[in-house]
């Protein structure tokens, strides 16, 4: 068994049960980041080994594959595992001045290991109910994140969070229970082909639209991305951070590796379907960011219409498209969960998200507006920065295959990002604060502000590093997409695991015993 | 019984949406329950359903004949204990929620959404 495969699911676990017992001490939060380093660590091994082979993949418990559960790494699994891990690090390390003690020893830390743990089982497994397991954890500890500290607007937040995540997570369900009537397998490397052999080709279709319903949810994509901004701007800072890094990044990453592994037996339909839901989610997204004004439902939003383009990369269904679609994911998760975490540094030394509360902070903390100006940018697409090249490559793709409309709505989304940014730019850095003073970093205590701008400033960093040479992410985004339009490595690495033969018959040997 | 079962499914269905229209987020939660119920009878025939028939391999055969396949079910018990983890949160969430807002129809809670600016500082003025 491949160890590296199960450390960076197994570490973030460990470190919630330490963090769990040291609760109520200083000494649970220095676990938790210690643990989060570990994650990266294990994080980037399983990188360097996928680099080197390919696509790495283990059978846990001892079962060959397609009977037991499979966990598999190709490129764009270690790639999301490894922005994971970063983004815990950021957050971990972020809320050491974010989380205040109560939330502490409420179990902030352990819920939020355990968060990590299912993000990056769901970008790990091979097996369809095994994911299902994975979005089950991810969401009973988000459940348990957002509505930590129990204020009227968590709860009221909490309710629509939880029960739409609900109906989706069901909906997955049965579609996965369909899915195995129909194929008998749940190894989705087997399901590669066992979907091609299926008769009823429209009941496939069908099935393929309620796994669609039920990732679009988790993705928050149109009409179905209503819970998210009714609650990403209600719990602590850090807790928003890592959702709005990851979460909804988990429920597109779903619908990559779906429609690209099993669902492509009816591209002209599933992906013209999604090609709609991309030009909507991103208009969408943009308008209702336009109306807002507060600084974290202003980005709630933008988060929606992102999404838009990723699921434009997957719509397309071209290798350069692809390779948009993964840049897109790896960029946008570092940005925008940046983007959350200067909205809380802000909050914290103006005294509001509301923008017409707020201001002075460009005079006040012109080090934190250049740290804003570096996301929010990218998040525009202004060149260099990572955004950029991001989006470049989308509307290539949209106008190599001549999709005219999409491509000028992905420009036009581009240009209102802009509009949205200048607004908070303009409402909470550059004019005066309405109260008369100006708010400065200095008014944070050292080591608090140490805790909270060492995340911001390496994220913004990592972000101009994208922009700056982004020829290694592209390749590797390009590597990527083949492997995901030509799946073959991957089911052959997945299948070939079967080779032991004494494996296979254990097993059968085993159960007379069990019957006497 | 695939049938059976199948009418079982879409009557279950047809409950809960109704109940899930419903403003009371309890009967929403109820809703959801009976869903999740749906769901879980859907894996249970998809497995395919043969009674009095079971899932054991005759001597000296390699596989089971005639029976229903054994997986499903255990998905099925998979998916009830995690939906029974999921529906003690939410229903401990609900209550909170009751106990914090004074109220259980989904209409009047808009604390974290509030309608317009002018209408909240209405409210607020009048209390």
């Amino acid at each position: 068994m491949s160890w590296y495969l199960a450390t960076p699911i197994i570490l973030p676990f460990a470190t919630a049960v330490l963090a769990f017992l040291f609760r109520n001490t200083p000494e649970g939060r220095y676990i938790s980041v210690a643990g989060s380093i570990g994650t990266l660590i294990a994080a980037v091994i399983l990188m360097g080994q996928v680099l080197d082979q390919g696509v790495v993949a283990a059978q846990m418990g001892g079962w060959p594959a397609p009977f037991g559960i499979t966990l598999v790494a190709d490129y764009l699994s270690a790639v999301m595992v490894v922005i994971t891990a970063i983004t815990g690090l950021a957050v971990a390390v972020y809320s050491i001045g974010d989380i205040t003690e109560r939330m502490d020893q409420l179990g902030f830390h352990a819920l939020f290991q355990v968060l990590i743990a299912g993000v990056t089982g769901a970008f790990l497994t091979g097996d369809l109910f095994n994911l299902y397991v994975w979005f089950e954890v991810m969401l009973i500890s988000s459940f348990g994140l957002l509505v930590l500290g129990g204020s009227k607007q968590q709860l009221d937040a909490g309710i629509k969070y939880v029960t739409l995540n609900l109906i989706s997570t069901i909906l997955f369900l049965s579609g996965i229970g369909l899915l195995y009537g129909m194929t008998g397998t749940l190894n989705m490397a087997d399901l590669a082909g066992s979907v091609d052999r299926i008769q009823d080709q429209g009941t496939l279709t069908v099935i393929a639209t309620m796994f669609l319903i039920g990732f679009g949810v988790k993705a928050a994509v149109f009409p179905l991305f209503f819970w998210l901004p009714a609650s990403y701007h209600t719990p602590s800072f850090a807790v928003s951070a890592v959702f709005a890094g990851l979460l909804t990044k988990v429920g597109v990453y779903a619908l990559i590796r779906m429609f690209t592994l099993v669902f492509d037996t009816d591209v002209a339909f599933t992906h013209t379907l999604l090609l709609w839901i991309a030009g909507f989610t991103m208009v969408t997204g943009v308008l209702g960011a336009a109306a807002q004004t507060d600084f974290r439902k202003i980005l709630s939003f933008h988060i929606v219409s992102q999404i838009g383009y990723m699921v434009l990369g997957l719509a397309l269904f071209t290798p350069l498209a692809l390779v948009g679609a993964v840049f897109y994911l790896v960029h946008h998760i570092i940005v925008k969960a940046n983007l959350f975490l200067i909205a809380g540094v802000a909050q914290r030394i103006s005294g509001s998200t509301e923008l017409g509360a707020i201001g002075g902070l460009y005079k006040g903390a012109p080090f934190l507006a250049l740290l804003f100006l570096i996301p929010a940018f990218s998040l525009a697409g202004f060149p260099p920065l990572s955004g950029f090249w991001a989006k470049y490559v989308l509307v290539k793709a949209a106008l190599e295959v001549e999709g005219w409309i999409i491509a000028g709505v992905a420009l036009a989304v581009g240009l209102l990002t802009i509009y949205s940014m200048t607004k908070i730019w303009g409402q909470a850095f550059w004019k005066p604060h309405p109260e008369g003073y100006v708010p400065t970093l200095a008014t944070l205590p050292a080591g608090q502000k140490l805790a909270l701008m060492t995340p911001i400033t390496a994220l913004a960093i990592m972000t101009v590093l994208i922009g700056v040479f982004p020829q290694p992410f592209v390749s590797f985004a390009e590597t990527s997409a083949a492997q995901l339009l030509d799946p073959t490595l991957y089911i052959e690495t997945v299948l070939r695991l079967n080779a032991p033969l004494d494996a296979i018959t254990a097993p059968a040997t085993a159960l007379p015993e069990v019957t006497q | 019984m695939e049938s059976l079962i199948a009418i079982m499914v879409g009557v279950l269905v047809a409950t809960s949406v109704y109940l899930m229209m419903a403003r009371n987020v309890l009967r929403f939660i109820f809703g959801l329950v009976l869903l999740s119920n749906a769901a879980n009878l859907t894996i249970f025939a998809a497995g395919g359903l043969t009674p009095e028939t079971p899932p054991l391999i005759a001597e000296g055969a390699d596989t089971v004949v005639g029976a229903a396949n054994a997986l499903p079910q255990a998905l099925v018990l998979t998916a009830i204990v995690i939906g029974f983890g999921l529906f003690a949160f939410a229903l401990a969430l609900v209550y909170r929620t009751y106990q914090n807002l004074g109220t259980l129809n989904a209409d009047e809670m808009r604390i974290a959404e509030p309608r317009f600016e002018s209408e909240t500082k209405a409210e607020e003025t009048s209390k």
